[in-house]
C-alpha cells in the first residue's frame, strides 16, 4: 500500500513537474479548456438568473375573476374562500377599477370620453400554488361559479419565459455536451503529443521493466491536472465576465425598482465544474494512453 | 537458468533471424554469442528479456516460458534481468545518477535506499564523481559504463550485453570487459553477444557461434 501510495506520489509530482517545464504550453491548453468551459457554464447562470426571475414572479399568481352584472358578490367571495387553492382575494368594484384607469396617464382621454362605466365587477385572486398546472385548474374552478362572466390567469407570460428557460436548458445541455467532447478531444491530442515528445524516455522504461501503470500514470495524472486548471481558469474567466455583465444588469434592474444581479456559482457548483473538468481531461488522457501506448 | 529449445525467430516480411537454435546456460556461466553481422545475435539476447517473441520453440528464464508470458508480467522478467544495449539507450533529458535510478523507481525500494543503491552502482563502474553530469557530457566508454551501472543496480542475477565494445578503443572496450567480468566472478550469469574475436579469444569460456539464425557451433 505504501509503494502504491509512493508511485502515485510519483507520478503526481512528474506530472506537476512536466506541467511545469512547458508552462506557456499549459496555460494555453488551459486557456483552451477554461473558455470551452466557461461558455456552458456561464449560459448556466444566466438561465438560473432568469429562471429565478420567472419563479419569483409566479409566487405571485394572480388569477382575475370578472363578475356577471348583479352577480352576489358576497355569496361568490364566501365561496372562494372556502377554496383551500386561494391564497387571499381582493374585490375590485367596477367604480374602482374606472378611477384607476382615469390615472392611467395613456388611457386618461379614453376614459373621459365614456358615456358608462363598461367595466365589470371583479376579484383579483392570489392561488396558493404556483404551478401553471395549479393556476389552470383553479382558473377552471372559479369559471364554474355561479355569476362568473369570465376568468383571465395573469401567468400566461411567465409560462412563456419557463418554456424559454427550459429550451434554453436543452440548448445549453447540447452545447456542453459538444464542448465537453471538444474537451476530451484537446486533452487526447495533449497527451499524444506528450507520449511523442516522451517516446524515448517511455521505451527505456518498458525495456528496463517499467509497467503499463507506471508509464501511465504521469500522463493520466497530467491529463486529470490539465483539466482541473482548465476548470479553475473558466471559473475566473466567469467570474470576470460576470462583473462585468452586472454592471449593465444592475441599471436595468435600478429601473425596475430592483437591485438584481447574477449571482456567481454557488461553492459546490463551481467545485463541481472543476471536478468534472478534470474528470474530463482525465478521459482524454486515458483515451488517449490507451491508444498510443498500446 | 536460461534454456533455448528449437527457437525459431520470423520477423514481418519474412527475414528468419534465428532457426531452431536450442542452448542451454546454467546460472553464473559466461557465455559469449558471437557471428558475422546478421547472424543473429542481437535477436538471440532480444528474446531472453522478451523483447522479441519465439515465433517457434520455446525461450524460458529462470523457470518462466517467456514466449508464454502475458504482457502483465514481461515487467517483472525485466526487472530480474540486466540489459546492457547496443546503443545504450540512455536519457540524455536527466543525469548520470538519474539514469541509474530509473529502474529501481519502478520496483518497491524506498528513495533513500534505492539511492544509496544507485550511488553503489555508479561506484563500482567508476562514475561516482560523475553522477551530476547530463550523459550527453560522457565519452563512448563512460557512457558504457554508465548502461552497465544501470543494468546492475536492480543486482540481477543474469546479465545480457549486446555489443558492449562496439565503437570503443581498445582501453575502454578492455576496462568495459574487465567490469563485466568483476559481476559475473560474484556469480552473476553473464551472455555477451559480440563479434570481437579478441575478446572471446582472451576471455571465451564458452561460445555460441551463429551463422545465418544456425547454431555453429556450442
Amino acid at each position: 500500500m505504501r509503494t502504491w501510495l509512493r508511485q502515485h506520489r510519483e507520478a503526481l509530482a512528474r506530472a506537476l513537474g512536466r506541467l511545469g517545464a512547458q508552462r506557456m504550453a499549459t496555460l494555453l491548453n488551459a486557456l483552451v479548456i477554461g473558455v470551452a468551459l466557461s461558455l456552458p457554464a456561464g449560459g448556466y447562470l444566466l438561465l438560473s438568473g432568469l429562471q429565478g426571475v420567472a419563479q419569483r414572479v409566479s409566487y405571485e399568481p394572480q388569477v382575475s375573476v370578472f363578475l356577471k352584472a348583479g352577480a352576489a358578490q358576497a355569496d361568490l367571495e364566501a365561496r372562494m374562500r372556502r377554496d383551500p387553492r386561494v391564497a387571499g382575494l381582493r374585490f375590485v368594484s367596477r367604480d374602482e377599477a374606472l378611477a384607476e384607469l382615469r390615472v392611467t396617464e395613456e388611457l386618461a382621454d379614453v376614459v373621459a370620453q365614456l358615456e358608462r362605466n363598461p367595466l365589470p365587477d371583479a376579484f383579483v385572486v392570489r392561488s396558493a400554488d404556483a404551478a401553471p398546472a395549479a393556476l389552470e385548474a383553479l382558473a377552471e374552478a372559479l369559471r364554474a361559479l355561479p355569476g362568473v362572466a369570465r376568468v383571465q390567469v395573469d401567468s400566461a407570460w411567465a409560462q412563456r419565459l419557463a418554456a424559454l428557460v427550459r429550451t434554453g436548458r436543452l440548448a445549453l445541455g447540447a452545447l456542453a455536451v459538444l464542448l465537453a467532447t471538444g474537451l476530451v478531444a484537446v486533452t487526447f491530442n495533449t497527451i499524444r503529443l506528450q507520449i511523442l515528445t516522451q517516446r524515448e524516455e517511455i521505451e527505456v522504461s518498458r525495456l528496463l521493466g517499467a509497467s503499463d501503470g507506471f508509464v501511465r500514470r504521469p500522463l493520466l495524472y497530467l491529463g486529470f491536472l490539465q483539466g482541473l486548471a482548465g476548470g479553475a481558469l473558466g471559473l475566473a474567466i466567469l467570474a470576470g465576465a460576470l462583473a462585468v455583465l452586472n454592471v449593465g444588469v444592475r441599471e436595468l434592474a435600478q429601473t425596475y425598482g430592483s437591485s438584481f444581479s447574477l449571482p456567481f456559482l454557488p461553492w459546490d457548483d463551481a467545485l463541481s465544474v472543476v471536478g468534472f473538468s478534470g474528470f474530463l481531461g482525465w478521459l482524454g488522457s486515458a483515451m488517449s494512453v490507451s491508444r498510443h501506448l498500446r | 537458468m536460461i534454456s533455448f529449445s528449437a527457437v525459431s525467430k520470423r520477423y514481418p516480411g519474412g527475414l528468419e533471424a534465428l532457426r531452431g537454435v536450442s542452448f542451454t546456460i546454467e546460472a553464473g556461466e559466461l557465455v559469449f554469442v558471437t557471428g558475422p553481422s546478421g547472424a543473429g545475435k542481437s535477436t538471440l539476447l532480444k528474446l531472453i528479456p522478451a523483447i522479441e517473441r519465439p515465433t517457434a520453440g520455446s525461450v524460458v528464464v529462470n523457470g518462466q516460458n517467456v514466449g508464454a508470458l502475458k504482457r502483465g508480467a514481461i515487467p517483472y522478467l525485466r526487472r530480474n534481468l540486466g540489459l546492457v544495449f547496443q546503443d545504450h539507450k540512455l536519457l540524455y533529458d536527466r543525469s548520470v545518477f538519474d539514469n541509474v535510478m530509473l529502474p529501481l523507481s519502478f520496483g518497491t525500494l524506498a528513495p533513500r535506499d534505492a539511492a544509496r543503491r544507485t550511488r553503489a552502482a555508479l561506484d563500482k563502474v567508476g562514475l561516482l564523481e560523475r553522477e551530476r553530469a547530463n550523459p550527453i557530457q560522457l565519452s563512448g566508454g563512460e557512457q558504457q559504463r554508465l548502461a552497465i551501472a544501470r543494468a546492475v543496480v536492480n543486482r540481477p542475477a543474469v546479465l545480457v550485453a549486446d555489443e558492449p565494445t562496439a565503437n570503443l578503443d581498445e582501453d575502454s572496450a578492455w576496462r568495459i570487459v574487465d567490469i563485466l567480468l568483476s559481476f559475473h566472478q560474484v556469480g552473476v550469469t553473464l551472455v555477451v553477444a559480440t563479434h570481437d574475436q579478441a575478446l572471446v579469444a582472451r576471455h571465451g569460456r564458452r561460445v555460441l557461434q551463429l551463422a545465418a539464425g544456425r547454431l555453429a557451433g556450442a
